[in-house]
């Protein structure tokens, strides 16, 4: 195609969407989803459309300037750190030890078919129980500080990776399998080099899930009861229905769980180097 | 003298497991012995059981009844005096080409340092130099027999079991492949069974050629000593009167398997 052909094809055509311009068409979709809540919540750019009082809008979506300004005010305050701290602490707990009991307990289970047996049905159990039940539990064993948030976490993760690491262990080649053992590989050797190594893209593609689920415990643990966490500052905003302080706080923690899903996807990248990945041709 | 491997009156039935009494006898009565330094192939029509066969001599597979014997030894378990090059895929993925090579010795304890090196010389000998960091899924299929062979083939094994290792190759790379396998072979003469559903390629490489019935129930239906001479390249030695001559004398005992392979192969 010719650079004259191109350029009168006018602004619009080089604007269109494509995988160049990807992160600028996501920041705008952003922005705009900003600009549509301010201009549908604000009291005074628009007539009241669904509700009989102009302020209503606001009380129960919140302004995103407000919101705003919230976001700052914790950051340039101070006040929010000690509460993000405790969160944090919680979710990665949660993560780490559901994650590092969910592999050995899969991979225990996966090799010996005698144990996964007699244990099938109340694994199934209590995967299948709405975990978020045992937070009374929970608070009851372990009080109102960090460690019931970390335990509730770790219920939601555990089962996560567990499954994974199981489906993983199963799915191992049985040609591969056959082959490490021709070669004189022992069973410590086949955990190490064959059934771990094996398990771990499984493993991979649940942490991402995990991770969600561990800011779910901690929040959600939080929330329950607590006197520290953003957990419990979303709820003492929605005791005085302070909506805007209640989207902060959700801001915030969907900010944070992109973060720690970034350095998962990270770890990933780093580690499973092996594996194929999808690549199309250069058009020159 | 002992034979390197001893196949004596094995029996294999395979009973399904959600149903014990839905049985499957895939061989019976088979007795085979290999020489040491002897390179035979066995053919069979598809599904009668050669891989199974191949799978006891590995210790992969107890068989119901019979023995095997190793240079005279009892086998208990894995055959660690045997490598075994696979029909499908077998390398770890998630090890490169160099990583690959170095697991068996890295399994048996030589220090790391002493296994790059002999495997970076088995990867010269199957001409892959300068591929040690690729991972498999880099490598074409060829490429990754190669790796496979190397895997094997720097383990030392005095017994060499194939299955089918070529079958997935094009008839090109096939040839290539042959003749490669046949100048390793011929550089110190190990036991080898090869398993394959290609007359032609048996016959090309091997010293013997055992003809195994259609299954269920497979045993040995004939043994023909192959007499032309080495050293052979397999795409030439196939025009040679002698090896039509062997040709035709083999299918002629094997048609009426086939033919019996492929109507069971169709009611499945």
């Amino acid at each position: 195609m010719s650079s004259n052909n191109k350029n009168s094809r006018g602004i619009w055509s080089r604007m269109a969407p494509r995988q160049g311009n990807l992160r600028a068409w996501q920041v705008l979709l952003l922005v705009l989803a900003f600009v549509l809540w301010h201009v549908f919540t604000s009291p005074t750019l628009l007539p009241p459309i669904y509700f009989d009082d102009n302020n209503k809008a606001a009380f129960f979506f919140g302004e995103p300037l407000t919101v705003m300004s919230r976001l700052w005010v914790w950051f340039a305050g101070g006040e929010i750190y000690q509460h993000l701290w405790i969160t944090l602490v919680e979710t990665m707990l949660a993560f780490f030890i559901g994650t590092v009991s969910g592999v050995i307990i899969g991979l225990w289970l996966a090799l010996s078919p005698m144990a996964s047996a007699i244990c099938e049905p109340y694994i199934k159990a209590m995967n299948a129980m709405p975990r978020v039940i045992l937070a009374p539990i929970f608070f009851v064993w372990f009080g109102l500080g960090i460690s019931s948030k970390v335990a509730l976490g770790v219920t939601l993760v555990f089962f996560i990776v567990f499954f994974n690491v199981y489906q993983g262990v199963k799915e191992v080649s049985p040609v591969v399998l056959a082959n490490a053992r021709m070669l004189g590989a022992s069973q410590r050797q086949l955990l190490r080099y064959v059934y771990l190594p094996s398990a771990m893209s499984w493993v991979f593609a649940s942490l991402h899930n995990a991770v969600g689920l561990a800011f779910v415990g901690a929040v959600v643990g939080e929330y329950l009861g607590s006197a520290a966490g953003v957990g419990y500052l979303i709820h003492q905003a929605e005791g005085v229905f302070d909506i805007n302080t209640v989207f902060a706080g959700i801001l915030l923690l969907t900010a944070f769980a992109l973060v720690l899903d970034w350095i998962v996807s990270f770890a990933e990248k780093r580690l499973m180097v092996w594996q194929p990945k999808n690549s199309e041709t250069e058009r020159i | 003298m002992t034979a390197a491997l001893a196949l004596e009156n094995i029996t294999c039935t395979f009973i399904s497991r959600g149903d014990r009494s839905q049985r499957y006898t895939a061989m019976r009565d088979t007795t085979l012995m290999v020489a040491a330094g002897e390179f035979v192939s066995v053919v069979g029509p598809t599904g009668c059981g050669k891989s199974t066969l191949l799978n006891v001599a590995a210790g992969l597979l107890a068989p119901s009844s019979g023995s095997v014997r190793v240079f005279g030894e009892l086998l208990n378990g894995i055959n660690t005096r045997a490598g075994y090059l696979f029909q499908s895929e077998a390398l770890m993925p998630w090890r490169n080409t160099l990583d690959n090579v170095t697991a068996g010795l890295e399994f048996r304890g030589v220090p790391l340092e002493e296994a790059r090196v002999r495997a970076n010389d088995w990867l010269r000998r199957v001409g892959l130099t300068g591929f040690g960091h690729r991972y498999p899924h880099q490598l074409s299929g060829g490429q990754r027999k190669r790796v496979s062979l190397a895997q094997t083939l720097i383990m030392d094994p005095q017994i060499i079991l194939m299955d089918e290792p070529f079958s997935a190759l094009d008839v090109q790379t096939r040839q290539l492949m042959e003749n490669e396998l046949l100048e390793l072979w011929q550089a110190d003469r190990k036991s080898v069974v090869f398993i394959t559903h290609d007359l032609e390629e048996a016959i090309a490489l091997s010293d013997r050629v055992v003809v195994l019935a259609a299954g269920p129930e497979t045993h040995p239906i004939g043994d023909y000593r192959i007499d032309l001479p080495r050293p052979r390249d397999v795409s030439e030695i196939r025009m040679t009167p002698r090896f039509i001559e062997l040709h035709s004398q083999i299918w002629h005992a094997m048609k009426d398997e086939v033919l019996k392979g492929y109507v069971q192969q169709q009611q499945k």
